[in-house]
């Protein structure tokens, strides 16, 4: 039946339209290319996602060759809920950022860059859908080596130095990786994840797995961007084409993140003694310094989007803050925290896009009075920046109080988590109202240009992302449910 | 039409009017008529509720699901439908009021203006008719972030300084301390809506019990316990409308209306009258009261003047919810009426003076009660139930927390009233005095009678409702005891 291809769809689609997009010509038919698979992916991943929800996890041999000899797929929520947000970010930007795009792709390089954009929305849709640590490795790198050619894709110069500095961090990251499993399979015999979970156990010799453990979880904090292994970040997130920017801030280092649960749950929660101390331990500090550290930034940084992009490591360090107290709740808040984040700030830079390709600085004193000239861009980038501070009614407020009631739970620890919680909550409001003081009660400079709001098109896409914000703030049901099982199904692999 | 589409009803109404507002945006005066018609039939859905709910019925609506266990419902209780009726009564009057003002002053962004407080209205019954603790908390945020920009009306670098205190100060005090305090309340007792008695006796103890009322009481910054009173003051920079309903009425209100709510729904009256660490409250709001008034002596700039007075009014009622007694509790209610029939007829009358004269300081106002008698009519009546004598509704409140501290012994309460009836009368009086028995020093450059007669007509409405509640407030006592679940 065609419903038992869909684990296979959700990376094929993309991946077998890159090369066709590349050899398309015309004005914008490689981007329609591009947005007619990535929303197909998007219907299949939303199918997967209320699949899943009768059987958890659903498996897939590639070629029918049986795990663990074969190549697995194995959807569970968890990658079903990765899989919603890679999709829905890419069809959504793709669709809204048109005009953007247009303006920042020369005609030539568009084929290959919309070629790019599928290689990396199939590569990450590899790697949440993927139950072989070697395959999850290989579209690690298919889906990285795509991001650097979409972020050198526009016709910023700085975006060359960025994107060098990503393309180091990101292979030392990879290669890290790497070296985990290596270790890993030389001691277990397996490159299949369910598969090494049982193995592990036998192991006598723990030296080389704990080493592995250390390769693989410092490869991933790379790729996720946690403090201090953020610098990378900021710079390849302000100078990317701003649709570029959107993609990649709503999924590319949540899908790290997700490896690293997932990897360290399956593989080396159960097997190793006081794993999960160690884990709690290590990563519990460097969650909060990646809260304080980078809200901290941003509450001075003078680039909008520099600023954003401060504000997403912020909220990576909320991920990693709910997944290192080990319990339902806390694995439930950084989950479901990945979807109304990628929501937020998607939304956000999608609205910096808009009024991006109307002004030519993003500084924000060169943003002054930009609420009045254009705003209905500017009131959806509010909206969503509300959802970030975490004001009820928005998606945000969802994560922020199931983050709160799991930190409640782990006691003394917990009553300063929640005050660091707050505090940073309380600093976003701070970085969020520079802005709004500035575009909305600051008179625009006399001599500048008269800017007009963007097409209705582009606004309809933003407004709906906006929108979605406020849907999944007051029906948060489906994001809750497969966070909730996703949680439950990673504490299960602990014994 | 049964209680829940009521409600329902009372909730959509100002947001469409809100909708109907920005669509006649280009025509002032079918956009003012729609505004007009929105307060209107908001009073009419709301007071149509009271005697269903004065008759012991607790109409209640749930909208959706939040997360399991969790909903935006609405329930109409006793105070809820005291300060809705309040509110609404009060938006027809200020909305006629803002007509003249907004015109009189020729006020930019009036569309604006009128849709936002459209947007706090809504708000502000929202909090009003809120059936747990999550919804009043959505509904408190909203009315926060609507009046911001109204506060920052008008738009120069000193407002916008003043709005940032006032939003800056209104969200740390939510976000920091009331939403920690909600989602505790949630872990310890399994819910979060309001019941008669409380939802925590046998749940919490100890000193735990007055850290989470320290969390409540701080964290509601509206009810502008010092020290978290300062953007009440920096507020007054809005448009006397705004200060008038919203910054005597609505936001300040809906912050010791929920004081009340949780002493009597969550926390439960008995209960925090056996918990020796809830003593605290008492103190702090009775230091409010003496501190605040004390500063409001010192002030010349009417509006802030009026400010401080609020500041210390409203440590009232927290002083009588902090009594823990239920005729206290009662008074508190009481208190939220009168107080704001009294305090917006004096903003009304501030902003009277400013149309009419520009004047804003004390010191400039002089013998102006010759030239505008309806005006300084008003604002003597204010001033007399501020201070809390007959024939005004300041009387009645007054009266009744006197009897709640009386009753409980709490000779700390009755002192604070006492001493703080007399600073009222040492900061209101002479205001009174220089208005009708002094002479103008010299005669205004072009002379000026009253305001508009919109802003008049405002004026001397809540002016003639501040006398007739010392008349007619029987059916609200009776409503204010409902509360506690007694009969005066």
């Amino acid at each position: 039946m065609w419903q038992e291809q869909l684990p296979a769809l959700a990376i094929a689609v993309p991946l077998a339209a890159a090369p066709l997009a590349a050899l398309l010509r015309g004005h914008s038919a490689s981007w329609a290319l591009a947005t007619l698979a990535s929303t197909v992916s998007l219907i299949v991943a939303v199918l997967l996602a209320i699949a899943v929800g009768d059987v958890d996890p659903i498996s897939y041999d590639v070629g029918s060759w049986p795990a663990p000899y074969g190549i697995e797929l194995r959807i569970t929520s968890f990658s079903a809920l990765l899989l919603t947000i890679i999709t829905g970010a890419s069809s959504v930007v793709l669709i809204g950022g048109k005009q953007s795009l247009d303006a920042q792709i020369t005609p030539s390089r568009r084929p290959f860059f919309f070629a790019a954009w599928l290689l990396a929305v199939g590569g990450l849709a590899g790697i949440v859908a993927s139950g072989d640590a070697f395959n999850i490795f290989v579209f690690m790198e298919v889906s990285s080596l795509a991001t650097y050619i979409l972020i050198a894709g526009g016709s910023e110069p700085r975006a060359l130095i960025a994107v060098f500095k990503y393309l180091i961090m990101g292979t030392i990251g990879a290669t890290f990786y790497l070296i985990g499993i290596g270790l890993i399979y030389m001691m277990t015999g397996t490159l299949n994840l369910t598969d090494m979970e049982t193995r592990i156990q036998d192991v006598s010799d723990l030296k080389p797995i704990l080493a592995a453990v250390g390769f693989v979880t410092l490869g991933l904090m790379l790729k996720a961007g946690v403090f201090p292994l953020h610098v990378w970040l900021p710079n390849a997130y302000a100078w990317s084409p701003h649709i570029v920017t959107a993609f990649i801030a709503a999924c590319s280092t949540k899908v790290s993140l997700y490896v690293l649960l997932r990897f360290d749950f399956m593989v080396f929660q159960g097997s190793l003694a006081g794993h999960d101390i160690q884990f709690s331990g290590f990563l519990m500090p460097l969650a909060v310094l990646t809260v304080l550290v980078a809200s901290g930034v941003a509450m001075f940084e003078g680039n909008l989007k520099r600023l954003l992009a401060y504000s997403s490591v912020a909220q990576v360090g909320y991920i990693v803050l709910g997944a290192s107290l080990m319990t339902v709740s806390g694995l439930t808040a950084g989950i479901v925290h990945m979807f109304n984040h990628a929501l937020a700030k998607g939304t956000m830079f999608l609205a910096v896009a808009c009024i991006a390709t109307r002004l030519t600085s993003l500084r924000l004193e060169d943003l002054a009075g930009i609420g009045r000239r254009m705003p209905w861009s500017m009131a959806a980038f509010l909206l969503a920046a509300l959802g970030l501070i975490g004001i009820p009614g928005t998606a945000g407020f969802i994560s922020k109080w199931y983050l709160v009631l799991a930190a409640l739970e782990a006691g003394t620890l917990g009553v300063l988590l929640v005050a660091v919680i707050l505090i940073s909550s309380l600093m976003a409001v701070y970085y969020v109202w520079r802005i709004v003081e500035v575009a909305w009660f600051r008179a625009p400079a006399a001599a500048g240009p008269v800017t007009r709001e963007v097409p209705p098109m582009m606004l309809a896409i933003l407004w709906a992302a906006a929108l979605a914000n406020v849907w999944f703030g007051l029906q948060p049901g489906l994001p809750l449910a497969l966070s909730g099982a996703a949680a439950t199904s990673l504490l299960g692999h602990l014994k | 039409m049964s209680g829940a589409s009521l409600i329902l009803l009372a909730i959509a109404l100002p947001l469409a009017g809100a909708l109907g507002i920005a669509l006649t945006h280009a025509r002032p005066n079918l956009r003012e008529a729609v505004s007009l018609a929105t307060a209107a039939g908001l009073a009419v859905v709301v007071w149509t509720l009271l005697p269903e709910v004065l008759a012991g019925a607790r109409p209640s609506f749930e909208l959706m699901t939040l997360m399991p266990g969790l909903a935006i419902r609405f329930a109409v209780e006793p105070l809820g439908a005291l300060f809705a009726s309040l509110a609404s009564l009060l938006w027809i009057v200020n909305t006629i009021y803002s007509i003249g003002y907004m015109r009189g002053n020729r006020e930019r962004h009036q569309t604006r203006f009128y849709i936002l407080f459209a947007v706090a209205l809504f708000a502000t019954i929202g909090i009003a008719f809120a059936g747990n603790l999550i919804t009043l908390f959505i509904f408190y945020e909203v009315l926060t972030l609507s009046t911001y920009p109204l506060v920052a009306h008008k738009g120069d670098a000193k407002t916008v300084a003043s709005a940032r205190v006032y939003l800056g100060v209104l969200l740390a005090t939510s976000i920091g301390l009331l939403l920690p305090a909600i989602i505790w309340t949630w872990r310890t007792a399994g819910t979060v809506d309001f019941t008669p008695g409380g939802i925590l006796d046998g749940r919490i103890s100890g000193p735990a019990v007055g850290l989470l009322l320290a969390l409540f009481m701080f964290g509601t910054g509206k009810a502008a316990l010092m020290p978290v009173h300062r953007w009440l003051p920096a507020a007054m920079v809005a448009p006397t409308p705004v200060s008038a309903l919203l910054h005597a009425v609505a936001v300040v209100k809906a912050g010791v209306f929920v004081v009340t709510k949780l002493v009597v729904y969550v926390f439960g009256v008995d209960f925090l009258h056996a918990q020796a660490s809830a003593g605290w409250l008492l103190y702090v709001a009775g230091f409010t009261t003496i501190a605040a008034s004390v500063v409001a002596l010192r002030q010349d700039n009417l509006k802030r003047l009026l400010a401080y007075s609020t500041v210390a009014q409203l440590s009232y009622v927290t002083l009588a919810a902090a009594l823990y007694r239920p005729a206290a509790e009662v008074g508190a209610a009481l208190h939220i009426a009168a107080h704001g029939l009294g305090k917006i007829t004096l903003f009304f009358a501030a902003g009277s003076i400013y149309t009419a004269a520009k004047k804003t300081e004390i010191s400039q106002l002089d013998g102006i009660g010759r030239r505008m008698p309806w005006t300084l009519a008003a604002f003597t009546i204010g001033a007399l139930a501020m201070i809390g004598l007959p024939p005004t509704a300041g009387f009645v409140s007054k009266w009744q927390i006197l009897m709640g501290s009386l009753e409980s012994g709490a000779w700390f309460a009755v002192a604070v009233i006492v001493v703080s009836t007399a600073l009222n009368a040492a900061y209101f009086l002479p205001i009174v005095h220089r208005a009708w028995f002094r002479t103008e020093s010299s005669a205004p450059a072009a002379g000026h009678g009253e305001a508009p007669w919109p802003v008049v007509l405002a004026v001397t409405a809540t002016a003639a409702l501040t006398v007739a509640f010392f008349f007619f407030h029987r059916p609200v006592l009776e409503l204010a005891w409902q509360i506690v679940g007694a009969a005066p």
